[in-house]
């Protein structure tokens, strides 16, 4: 090695491992001493971790099951392991090094392909950066439950494999595929939801289907009693559907969730698979929602451990480079005219945002003191981002940290694109008026509800043909896409059976700019 | 921590889902493939094939909001010459240009092609699926001769080559532990104990001791370590295999007026019927067979790249046919295919022979025999069809008879495949 030179500055001994080769004994060795680092210097506190060595071609097997160790059969999976295969063959994409899995233990896939360099890295950026944002993040404490995850899933293969064996492929396949287009609509947004409890949810399972019927005719009983008031009296019967809508849970946020429990003609398995996407979609919203912060948390801690292990001696100067230049290029951001600029990079972004903290914690500009004056300069680097890791998501995080200093490394500026107007306005650039505008609307283009279509149950035509109304608020002007709406209703349908109505209604006017219908299906 | 090795797992986790996509697609992906077929080189077909199939019937559709109308607004990074108030001409495109950048790309909607590889086996099942040999009950009846020796269990006698010990060893210990027989380290223990006693003085225990060495001791005389009881031995059966090796024999007409296109359009044919046949035999001999006035048999590269002069005697061909299969391939060892491809010419007196020969030795020998007749475009493409060849009318006369022979007029490599359907669609091979 060229760099033994240097090294022997700070004595050769020390050195944990040379050449690009790995083996179990080095892993091991290099996991004791970033684990010295992370839990005794940065104060990380992580679930206890487990690091599998896979092959490349488990990692596309990984890759296309959403990155999870188990999943239920299904053909889309199948389809996302051609495209990536099809790319990674032809040398379009390169994998990733690593996947790690928000489940206790937590699992880091690593690949054997990877030099030990690589390994280092990934160890200190999955087994303890996104181990430490998962297991402390308040999104992730309060939606997922880390340590029942793997039994869910296991629980939901079997379920599937079972379903398809009892009632056809085809037919679990048509569920599963209306139940996946409504995916994204399928996550309790605000309130606190149970924790998964294995045995409770087979023995719910098993009850459902032994009261199948009995438990969902709501919606039958309605129809014949709005029916039968309203011959008598008007205002009576208004009153009465108004209680039973309220009893149905309407308006209901969570699409998936509704049909789960009220769609009048969905057989118990089916409501099953309904809940089992529901709650896969429900495991992967804080994902979503802390994308930046997540990637910005790990690339932060490798970024750190990688630089203590030098400064120890413990790698040599040209493991050093080697992760820096691999470092260096997932935080590269392209600027919007570059051809490869495709969004603002989360790595890039949450690396610079956490850099800057640490930066105005212990070395803060009068600027800094201004605009954050409750943490600049207090010294405390590290608990100041283990207070924001634990509790920020990726909007709020932007909101509250940040800084005039990282909207000028970026060059950031806004723009403004009003189909009405002639022209496109740039409404704020990084200087002093601007960066409160720019922090605002770049929090909200992190913010997922205004991401994602704000789709809600709005009512069931209870007295009429039980035709469902969905409701899509809309904002700015900006209508859903019209073939993927018609495609997701017609898929809908599917499971509600009866006919489908999606009006979007502006949010300050409350007119209906559009609707589309799906009539029902016999 | 825990590091596991995942790596002797098994792969292909995803195969049954990748099935599951391909069975899904499988019109449109079959379509890829049909034409696929027409554009490339049929010896490409051992490789994958790269298919793009419309996203139509395995798009995932979620709502998104459109790309246009409305009132966006967006931070960018990289800004180098704006000023705040800027005025910027829409980009052609319409509204929003790339505003909501991230949203669109993700889901890929709007993509209109979706691209991937299909393995070897995979393009060759979908080339293949409804296909079938013709006539292949026969050939399980008729070529079922060599025989095969397969483990059937044990047997109490057999020769000593098949001696079985490791089950004959299970059955002694069984049967030595049941009868309670003593081990030797067991009396080696207690002569080594009796020998202790003696040397400490204890006659009473030393007597005791040695009396149950003694009733040890006759026990391992009285049983056997291997009773004959124990022995086992292999067996074997001698079960009859289907053949699972074949012959095709490729017979071109090589004279002046076969174009480098005809040549072309045969090879295809040959090429499809190899791929075909490998498909289904472990082995497949390629014997090709080329001929002018006179025939001979020749190496691949000849067969299709090597020009002859002369007239066209047809029966030449068929003759050389016959001496291969009588020297090296005999019809009770092998299923013989067999390909003819021929512009039609043949000189006229040869017609009887030819027809004697084919109908009356070769087929009676042959699982198939497809002849295709290459013909120039323009003579099919007119709508008046010119008057058939002269070895099309020999030929014509002995099909009805014969349900192994088949003929077909190819004029264009897209009818390759079409063509080869029609010969071996599963329809045809119940019939």
């Amino acid at each position: 090695m060229p760099d033994t030179k240097l090294n022997s500055i700070v004595g050769d001994d020390k050195i944990l491992f040379t050449g690009p080769e790995w083996d179990f004994e080095k892993l091991r060795v290099v996991y004791d001493a970033i684990e010295d680092i992370a839990i005794n210097e940065m104060g990380l506190d992580v679930y206890p971790n487990q690091i599998e060595v896979i092959t490349s071609e488990q990692m596309l097997d990984a890759y296309a099951s959403v990155g999870l160790p188990l999943m239920y059969r299904h053909w889309s999976f199948g389809k996302h392991f051609a495209r990536e295969e099809t790319l990674y063959r032809r040398g379009y994409q390169g994998l990733a090094y690593e996947i790690v899995i928000n489940s206790s233990p937590c699992i880091s896939y690593i690949m054997e392909e990877n030099s030990m360099a690589m390994q280092t890295l990934v160890t200190a950026h999955a087994a303890f950066g996104h181990n430490h944002f998962f297991k402390n993040n308040f999104l992730f404490r309060q939606w997922t439950d880390a340590g029942g995850i793997l039994d869910y899933l296991t629980f939901a293969r079997d379920f599937v494999a079972h379903a398809e064996e009892s009632y056809g492929a085809d037919e679990v396949e048509r569920t599963l595929d209306a139940a996946h287009a409504l995916m994204s609509h399928g996550v309790h947004r605000y309130t606190r939801r149970p924790k998964l409890n294995l045995f409770e949810e087979q023995q719910r399972e098993q009850d459902r289907r032994q009261f199948a019927e009995e438990n969902f005719d709501d919606i039958w009983r309605t129809a014949q009693l709005a029916q039968a008031t309203a011959s008598i009296d008007e205002k009576a019967a208004e009153r009465e559907i108004a209680a039973i809508r309220q009893k149905l849970g309407l308006p209901e946020e969570n699409i998936l969730y509704f049909l789960e429990k009220r769609a009048p003609r969905l057989a118990p398995w089916q409501r099953e698979l309904v809940r089992i996407t529901r709650h896969i979609s429900q495991y992967f919203y804080p994902q979503k929602q802390t994308k930046m912060m997540n990637e910005g948390c790990a690339t932060f801690v490798h970024y750190e451990i990688i630089h203590r292990l030098h400064e120890k001696g413990l790698i040599s100067d040209g493991t050093l480079l080697e992760i820096m230049h691999s470092h260096t290029s997932v935080v590269s951001q392209p600027e919007f005219d570059d051809q490869r600029y495709n969004g603002i990079n989360p790595y890039a972004l949450g690396f610079a945002m956490m850099n800057d903290i640490k930066r105005i914690c212990l070395n803060p500009t009068q600027e800094d003191r201004d605009w954050f004056p409750d943490f600049a300069g207090n010294g405390d680097a590290y608990g100041t981002l283990r207070y924001a890791w634990a509790n920020f998501r990726d909007e709020s995080f932007v909101l509250q940290y940040l800084s005039p200093r990282v909207m000028r490394d970026f060059r950031m500026f806004k723009m403004i694109d009003d189909a009405e107007a002639d022209a496109i306005v740039i409404d704020a650039i990084h200087e002093e008026r601007g960066y409160k505008e720019i922090r605002r609307s770049l929090a909200r283009q992190y913010d997922l509800s205004r991401h994602e279509p704000d789709i809600q149950v709005r009512d069931v035509d209870l007295a009429g043909d039980r035709c469902l109304v969905l409701s899509h608020t809309v904002h700015d002007g900006i209508l859903l896409d019209e073939g993927s709406a018609r495609a997701v209703l017609e898929n809908l349908s599917q499971l509600w059976h009866y006919g489908i109505r999606l009006e979007e209604v502006d949010v300050t006017t409350d007119r209906v700019l559009k609707t589309h219908e799906v009539s029902a299906r016999h | 921590m825990n590091i596991i090795d995942r790596r002797p797992n098994p792969k292909g986790k995803s195969l049954a889902n990748r099935q599951r996509f391909i069975e899904r697609a499988k019109k449109e992906v079959k379509d890829a493939i049909t034409d696929a077929l027409k554009k490339r080189k049929l010896g490409d077909v051992d490789g994958g094939e790269k298919v793009s199939i419309p996203t139509r019937g395995i798009s995932e559709p979620v709502f998104r909001t459109s790309s246009r109308g409305g009132k966006r607004e967006q931070v960018l990074p990289g800004n180098k010459k704006f000023i705040s108030g800027d005025q910027i001409e829409r980009p052609s495109g319409g509204g929003g240009g790339g505003g909501r950048g991230e949203a669109s790309a993700e889901d890929g909607g709007e993509q209109d092609a979706f691209e991937f590889m299909l393995s070897k086996e995979e393009f060759l099942d979908l080339l293949f699926e409804d296909l079938e040999l013709p006539n292949l009950t026969k050939t399980k009846l008729k070529v079922s001769e060599t025989m095969q020796l397969t483990r059937a269990g044990y047997a109490h006698e057999g020769t000593p080559a098949n001696f079985s010990i490791r089950r004959t060893m299970r059955n002694s210990m069984a049967r030595r532990i049941s009868l309670h027989r003593p081990s030797p380290s067991e009396i080696e223990a207690m002569e080594q104990e009796l020998k202790a006693l003696e040397e400490s003085g204890d006659t009473e225990g030393a007597a005791k001791l040695r009396l149950e060495l003694e009733t040890a001791v006759m026990r391992t005389k009285r049983f056997a370590y291997i009773d004959p009881v124990d022995v086992r031995y292999n067996r074997f059966d001698r079960i009859p295999k289907p053949n699972t090796q074949a012959v095709m024999f490729c017979l071109m007409d090589v004279s002046g007026s076969m174009t480098e296109a005809m040549k072309d359009l045969a090879k295809r044919f040959f090429l499809l019927l190899h791929v075909f046949l490998v498909r289904r035999y472990k082995t497949v001999d390629l014997v090709f067979i080329r001929h002018t006035s006179n025939a001979q048999e020749v190496d691949e590269e000849t067969f299709f790249h090597s020009r002859e002069t002369g007239g066209t005697i047809v029966s030449t061909a068929l003759e050389e046919m016959m001496k291969v299969v009588q020297a090296r391939y005999s019809p009770d060892n092998w299923n013989i295919y067999a390909a003819q491809a021929s512009d039609g010419d043949n000189y006229s007196e040869d017609s009887d022979r030819c027809s004697q020969l084919l109908g009356g030795e070769l087929l009676p020998l042959t699982q198939y025999f497809a002849y295709i007749e290459v013909g120039a475009e323009a003579t099919l493409r007119h709508g008046f069809p010119s008057p058939p060849t002269d070895l099309w009318r020999t030929y014509a006369t002995i099909a009805p008879q014969h349900e192994n022979f088949a003929m077909r007029k190819v004029a264009d490599p897209s009818q390759i495949y079409p063509v080869f359907h029609d010969l071996f669609s599963k329809d045809r091979a119940d019939a």
